[in-house]
């Protein structure tokens, strides 16, 4: 049998298990069965792509799948969960670009192309880049290096042209594609820095939106890659890929009642001078106190943030979370869509200090309730609780979503100190009359509780 | 490449991009980070199309280079990918022996 027949065949297997793989991640109980699934669909995939009777080199083909086997197991075993938004921040960066290097290659072997290769080899080339650099750059800001939103004067104008520079390379490599080899490395090196401009002018609390944007553009980039190639199982898988990152995007969006224009275009402190200044005295409150008023309490809701990964005070939390319980009273976790710097960041930080995923809940079912929750634990987070969005127009987060902590009985918010959250904004949520302030590490503090319900 | 095959692609396309809303809308937000890796290494299949040009033999040394470059970013997307989205989901499995 003709191999392209057996290697089709197989593609439409891989295909399949993708789509299963996919389908069992609805719900936590399938979840990994999933993704074993579409993991042995990618590995089909491969062996079967290895039988290409184009293929005359192996050599080459097996130092780079050994080399990328050794990185990526290594990166896989030895991230923290705390560090999982960076994790996929530089996978993504890596997807981008093998795109870009596919395409650059498929050129090079062949430069006398049509216009429809010609388009898809420059998309390819565009879209990786720019998933490149921005995945680069993301990484850096999650990891603290440069986290500060960066504007300057000109910054749209520049951009624009940036853009029409790319549409123009690619238009005149189009033209005569073996003469004008020179556009082919305006374009790349263009795609390159877009990225960068695209990223830098974005704050650290919308890193969610940017994580979940460049997720899709790697999926993107992967489906261009298969125009390139003409291969199906590239265009399927991308497209995969681009629609989830496509819908994890609207939904942080939406979470921060914030359109994906504004979160790219215009960093975030845009509105800050318009805020007013939030006078008034807290109530700080001591370990002690705070342990006769978790005793007391028979509803405890808890509502974590980034801090909580920051001072890594996951184990401790369910410890707190487990004596409570113990007590009596009954606990629920309230997590925000945003919280934390990735979707669903919390809930596998939470998970991996052993706490049940019935325990979690969304915001959307928690804030009906939130009457009857007699205290309600903050800790670590303070844009996704802050009562601004509810009551201060002049808040450049009036109209976000937030979890209302405030109307619970009591309020205990865990802070390092008074300083504002990512976002720079104020919080009204800590001079009102029931709430109190633990000052000090999130994680001692709870591991303080901890000790003083063991007592 | 001719026009029949393009608009067969691009009819590809439009069909998983259609399959993908309705697949990933119902994930719960409790797996999306594992989400989020996993259709990560699932965006590393540009492998098969590096693996062909890593293997082309072509005269230019450059494109070899160029497709073993890309074979290896695209096989750490792709292992890196499954093994950490594993490892994630094998947390959320445990909790179901509560109580």
């Amino acid at each position: 049998m003709d191999t392209s027949i057996v290697i089709n065949l197989v593609y439409v297997i891989s295909t399949f298990f993708f789509i299963l793989g996919l389908k069992k991640l609805g719900s936590p109980a399938t979840a990994r069965s999933g993704n074993m699934l579409s993991s042995v669909g990618m590995l089909l995939a491969i062996v079967v792509t290895l039988i290409d009777k184009n293929i005359i080199s192996y050599q080459w083909i097996l130092i780079g799948l050994a080399t990328g086997s050794i990185v990526g197991a290594l990166m896989a075993r030895m991230v923290a969960m705390t560090a999982m938004p960076e994790m996929v921040a530089v996978l993504n960066g890596f997807g981008g670009i093998s795109s870009l290097l596919v395409g650059y290659a498929a050129y090079l072997l062949s430069p006398n192309m049509g216009v429809f290769t010609g388009v898809t080899i420059s998309a390819s080339v565009f879209i990786g880049g720019v998933t490149f650099t921005g995945s680069i750059i993301a990484w850096a800001k999650l990891r603290g290096l440069a986290s500060k939103p960066l504007q300057f004067t000109g910054q749209q104008f520049f951009n624009t042209a940036l853009l029409i520079g790319i549409f123009y390379s690619a238009f005149m490599l189009l033209q005569d594609p073996v003469a004008n080899v020179q556009f082919f490395y305006i374009l790349s090196g263009l795609s390159l820095v877009m990225g960068i401009m695209a990223v830098i002018p974005i704050g650290g609390a919308d890193m969610p939106v940017v994580i979940s944007l460049l997720n899709s553009y790697s999926g993107m980039a992967a489906c261009s890659a298969g125009f390139v190639m003409n291969n199906n199982l590239l265009i399927v898988a991308g497209a995969l890929v681009g629609a989830s990152g496509i819908i994890l995007t609207q939904i942080m969006c939406k979470a921060m009642n914030r359109s994906l224009g504004h979160v790219l275009f215009s960093g975030f402190g845009a509105a800050k001078a318009s805020q007013k200044e939030i006078t008034g005295e807290t109530n700080p409150i001591n370990v002690e106190d705070t342990h006769l008023i978790l005793e007391a309490a028979t509803n405890v809701c808890i509502v974590p943030g980034y801090g909580l990964a920051v001072a890594q005070a996951q184990h401790a939390v369910r410890e707190l979370a487990e004596m409570l319980e113990e007590n009596g009273a009954e606990v629920r976790f309230a997590i925000h869509p945003v919280a934390g710097r990735m979707p669903g960041h919390m809930n596998v930080l939470l998970a991996e200090a052993n706490v049940a995923y019935e325990n979690l809940h969304e915001m959307d079912d928690v804030n009906p309730i939130m009457e009857n929750i007699d205290v309600c634990i903050v800790i670590g987070a303070n844009d996704v609780v802050n009562p601004a969005a509810r009551e201060e127009e002049s808040s450049p987060i009036y109209g976000m979503p937030v979890i209302n902590v405030d109307k619970a009985k009591t309020v205990i918010v865990l802070k390092r100190g008074m300083a504002s959250g990512f976002a720079g904004i104020q919080n009204p949520l800590f001079f009102k009359s029931n709430t109190r302030m633990l000052f000090g590490d999130a994680k001692s503090s709870v591991q303080g509780l901890v000790s003083e319900f063991k007592q | 490449m001719d026009t029949t095959t393009a608009i067969s692609l691009t009819f590809i396309l439009l069909l998983s991009i259609a399959l993908g809303f309705e697949l990933i809308s119902k994930v719960p937000s409790t797996l999306h980070t594992p989400l989020m890796s996993g259709s990560n290494a699932i965006s590393g299949i540009t492998l098969l199309g590096a693996i062909s040009l890593a293997g082309s033999g072509a005269d230019e040394l450059l494109v070899t280079i160029l497709g073993t470059l890309a074979v290896t970013f695209a096989m750490i997307n792709v292992v890196g990918g499954y093994m950490v989205t594993d490892r994630m989901l094998e947390m959320f499995k445990k909790k179901e022996q509560k109580k």
